[in-house]
């Protein structure tokens, strides 16, 4: 099996066939996660660097022992801060990544195109875990899994992602992977928090939660930062949970057959309440076991060994 | 040492200011035009053969970072000059926001000092403020008499409008001119790229249009109200054009200028992420680029200034929210010009001299823009068929970092004059 794409960028201009081999992969893969022995020698003596600019403990964790569990050789580096005012260069990074003889780069930043930027330096592939507000292509496609797991198909669902939308890299890779697949994708939160050219991503832009709510299969929900309203962009959180958090209530008017989701980690109280997250209509732990057999199954099929 | 008499031959001289477009000789003696007539005999004199090729008064470059003093690994005063000759600029200004800033009269003496014996006039640009903290006003009338030509505190707007109103009054008593960055720093704040649908797509901040719309209009009211001129520097969106355009039809004493990548590029390059099309102002859309050339074409916009902007390579090659803004101009700008410009007929090779030399000369109130009898002899030999492709590694500028690396540009400078002394450049 081939991918027609050469690193794993983002979901934007990603074809309905390779995401569809992601998936599939990730499905067989997920099988390998029920066994007693969840290694496969898949990516031995594959080098993979986990290069992590910004704190990420859960997906970082979640890299590393899909790596371990392909049985790839694992190294990790993070930092919390920027490249440029302590140390090295990324330029300078990203050569001696070379000099070391590194097969795969899974990447976190927080500026946009740093996946590209190391493709450009690099013989490496690239896998992007997250480059700014940009783009966060295998949490997209554990979801894209999750869901398809759960109503068994994505063409003619409709999702709706609530919160941020402006800072969300999570938002704008399942808007490019969902629409891909067939499924229509709206948005609902503050205006503020919402860009100005939404429009033009072919989403519906909402503001009434409460109206909305019961025309959806998937309510997405995004993590609320605080730090938004210190600077001006959000009047406050209080306000915000009032008219966007998932309460118990509007939990209530969801379609019965609708789901819950979120990428984690959950601001318990704020955009969901306990009742939600722990509800059974949540499929938020289903997401984190396929976000662990997704990122295998994009491990193996960019190291190049699944030709072999 | 003597300067030798020059024989400038078989040229087809471009000078609006004496309404010439065509053939004609020009023989310079002692630093200064001597003769502009056709067939001039040239037996006792150096030559330069300019058969084939454009001769237009020295350009002028009103926008230019020298990076002298506290820069010197992007660009010196020395390199900015070898960068601006082989661009075809006789005379360059030099923007104070080095480390220290231009902001007072001795500091205005060093740069003039570092310049004796570069390839290009320089005319230094003071701050408006102290430091360019934006409070205080400098020593305007001590740094004029240094050799300041006008006063900018670019890099930034003044964010305070008293000040800035101040400012405007205190230079037109002074006669020398306001430079004015337009910028909204709150509107702009952490801005990396044009706020549009593509800010939207790659997740960068976007730099909407209204931070420079609303400052133009503020500088613009000012002008209007204290009957001072301002010169708006780097514009980049149709409503600025709009707005002074307006303006001028009432009588504002307002001039602006343009960036060759701001009538050249759109922000489409920037989803490549390369930091190279990254500046302040943002590259923005094509309809911006379409009103800028139509301001260019109806004299709205009355000069092109490359707003040169040289980074050493480890500030731009970076991930591209830490990558500084900027980029270079000099070398590419009249090929650049030609090429957007002038082969699609949208300007004249008349109107190039006029926005590239004359209406410089004019706003800073210095010599040049002029090929007249008694002038000083600042000449540009341009080839307008000579292909090149830009190769950052081959510039005479220190830096690398320009946005039209790997282009085809028509055109090359063959050789500058700089009052009589003359500098021939290694054609691609």
């Amino acid at each position: 099996m081939d991918l027609e794409i050469k690193h794993l960028f983002g979901l934007k201009g990603v074809s309905a066939t390779d995401i569809t081999s992601i998936l599939d992969t990730a499905v067989s893969f997920r099988e390998v996660l029920e066994r007693p022995i969840r290694i496969v020698p898949t990516l031995k003596g594959v080098a993979v660097l986990n290069l992590f600019y910004e704190d990420s403990t859960r997906t970082r964790i979640s890299f590393e022992l899909a790596e371990r569990r392909l049985n790839a050789e694992v190294v990790s580096f993070a930092k919390s801060s920027s490249s440029v005012s302590k140390g090295e260069s990324l330029r300078d990074t990203a050569r001696n990544i070379e000099a070391m003889k590194i097969d795969l780069i899974v990447v976190r930043h927080s500026s946009p195109g740093t996946p590209q930027f190391l493709a450009a330096h690099t013989k490496c592939k690239i896998i992007n875990a997250g480059d700014g507000a940009h783009e966060h292509p295998t949490q997209a496609l554990l979801d894209m899994m999750t869901i398809r797991q759960h109503f068994g198909k994505l063409s003619g669902l409709k999702v709706l992602i609530v919160g941020d939308i402006l800072h969300s890299r999570v938002a704008r890779s399942e808007i490019w992977g969902l629409q891909t697949m067939g499924a229509q994708v709206d948005v609902c939160g503050p205006s503020s928090l919402i860009p100005l050219e939404m429009g033009s991503f072919g989403v519906n832009v909402h503001y009434d939660f409460d109206n909305i709510i019961s025309d959806y299969d998937v309510i997405y929900m995004l993590r609320i930062q605080k730090e938004r309203q210190v600077s001006g962009i959000m009047s406050s959180t209080r306000e915000y949970t009032s008219m966007f958090g998932l309460t118990k209530e509007r939990m209530n008017r969801m379609k019965d057959t609708a789901v819950i989701m979120h990428p984690g980690p959950i601001n318990r109280g704020i955009e969901l309440d306990y009742e939600a997250a722990d509800s059974d209509k949540s499929l938020i732990l289903e997401q984190v076991t396929n976000g662990e057999a997704v990122r295998m199954a994009a491990l193996f099929l960019l190291s190049g060994r699944s030709e072999e | 040492m003597k300067l030798k008499d020059i024989a400038i031959k078989g040229g087809t001289v471009i000078d609006p200011s004496q309404k010439i477009n065509g053939k004609r000789d020009i023989l310079i003696s002692g630093g200064v035009i001597k003769t502009v007539a056709k067939d001039i005999d040239a037996a006792k004199t150096d030559v330069i053969d300019a058969s084939g090729k454009l001769v237009m008064p020295g350009l002028i470059d009103m926008h230019v970072h020298l990076r002298e003093p506290g820069g010197e690994e992007a660009e010196t005063i020395m390199s900015g000059c070898e960068a601006a000759a082989r661009g075809g600029f006789t005379a360059i200004c030099a923007m104070p926001n080095t480390s220290p800033p231009t902001d007072d009269a001795g500091r205005i003496r060093y740069i003039i000092e570092k310049a004796e014996n570069a390839k290009a006039r320089v005319y230094p640009v003071g701050a408006i403020t102290r430091g360019r903290e934006g409070s205080e006003l400098v020593e305007m009338r001590e740094m004029v008499d240094a050799g300041a030509v006008g006063f900018s505190d670019d890099g930034c707007s003044v964010a305070n409008a008293a000040v800035m109103l101040n400012a405007m009054r205190y230079a037109d008593m002074i006669g020398k001119p306001v430079i004015a960055h337009e910028e909204d720093p709150d509107l702009d704040y952490r801005g990396q790229m044009n706020e549009g649908v593509l800010s939207a797509e790659l997740g960068l901040k976007g730099m909407p249009g209204i931070a420079e719309d609303t400052f133009v209009m503020r500088d613009i009211a000012i002008a209007e109200y204290t009957r001072t001129a301002i010169h708006i520097t780097h514009i980049s969106t149709k409503e600025t054009v709009q707005i002074i355009r307006a303006a001028k039809a009432r009588g504002v004493r307002v001039t602006c200028d343009v960036t060759p990548h701001h009538f050249a590029l759109t922000e489409e390059l920037v989803a490549t992420f390369d930091t190279r099309y990254k500046m302040n102002p943002p590259l923005r859309a094509a309809s911006d680029v379409a009103a800028i050339i139509e301001g260019l074409s109806d004299g709205t916009i009355d000069v092109i200034a490359t707003d040169h902007a040289p980074h050493y390579i480890e500030k731009k090659e970076l991930e591209f929210i830490y990558a500084a803004f900027g980029v270079t101009g000099l070398e590419t700008a009249l090929g650049v010009a030609q090429f957007e410009l002038v082969d699609t007929k949208k300007l004249s090779w008349s109107d190039i001299v006029r926005t590239m030399s004359q209406t410089p000369a004019k706003i800073l109130g210095v010599d040049g823009g002029t090929l007249k009898e008694g002038a000083a002899a600042d000449v540009t030999v341009y080839d307008p068929k000579s292909p090149w492709t830009v190769d950052s590694k081959k510039m005479k500028s220190k830096s690398t970092n320009t946005a039209f690396f790997g282009r085809t540009l028509p055109g090359q400078v063959t050789a500058t004059v700089v009052g009589g002394m003359v500098y021939i450049n290694d054609m691609e």
